[in-house]
């Protein structure tokens, strides 16, 4: 068994699509109509054929209670991972990006949470070397 | 609970510890600080709750950002122990050791 879809609800598909695209820097896999919204994926620009990140709706009544208690208490939706968070946080700061925690060395894991302007929370995290 | 009470704690020293570090620390990111940084596995509710004393006690404060709600270091009760005990500067301190007041 492999992990090949996963999901984060945002509010606006089309402003998520943008975000994760233009902003983040992953690819579109697919965008496809559904009614009034899409069924839109990206990958990792390093991972074509890996895990998709779905970009699901965020119209279900449960998600707004959901999400505001995972974002109050400054807890990230997903996390992805990356070769230096240092220079992601520079990258994304550049971009306009706001961290809600900057980059945290937590002995083996460097890690920093930003919002995705789409009511979610993201994390980045880095493995350190084990000596 | 009063001051004194709410240091007791060891869990609750290391949250005051943490938030000296770092200030405007969401919950979660306190969490994870206890777990990597001081071997502390409260559960989240657990320090949210550590964090509810700290606050009523005044040695933190929160607020709002966005949508999250963070913690803030307040040392201003502190000042009523220096207040009631105070340090002279010119004491002989070589006498004095660190022991027993760690953590």
């Amino acid at each position: 068994m492999r992990i090949h879809l996963t999901g984060v609800f945002v509010d606006d598909q089309r402003k998520a699509l943008r975000f994760y695209t233009e902003t983040l820097g992953f690819q579109v896999k697919h965008d496809i109509p559904l009614g009034e919204h899409a069924w839109i994926t990206v990958v990792s620009a390093e991972a074509p054929d890996g895990t998709e990140l779905l970009l699901e709706p965020a119209a279900h009544p449960a998600v707004g209670p959901y999400r505001a208690a995972l974002v109050e208490d400054g807890i990230p939706c997903a996390s992805f991972a990356v070769d230096d968070v240092e220079a992601e946080y520079e990258r994304l700061v550049a971009r306009g990006v706001r961290f809600v925690q900057p980059p945290t060395d937590l002995g083996t894991v460097v890690t920093a949470v930003f919002d995705d302007t789409c009511g979610n929370l993201i994390q980045i995290q880095e493995e350190k070397d084990q000596p | 609970m009063d001051i004194y009470r709410a240091i007791a704690d060891p869990t609750r020293r290391a949250i005051l510890d943490e938030l000296v570090d770092r200030s405007g620390q969401s919950l979660f990111e306190l969490c994870g600080r206890l777990t990597m940084k001081h071997g502390i596995n409260s559960s989240r509710q657990a320090i949210s709750q550590h964090l509810g004393v700290l606050e009523a006690v005044g040695l933190i404060r929160t607020r709002r950002e966005g949508r999250s709600k963070l913690h803030w270091f307040e040392g201003a009760p502190l000042k009523a122990i220096r207040e009631r005990w105070p340090v002279s500067t010119d004491e002989d301190t070589s006498h004095s050791t660190d022991e027993g007041i760690e953590e």
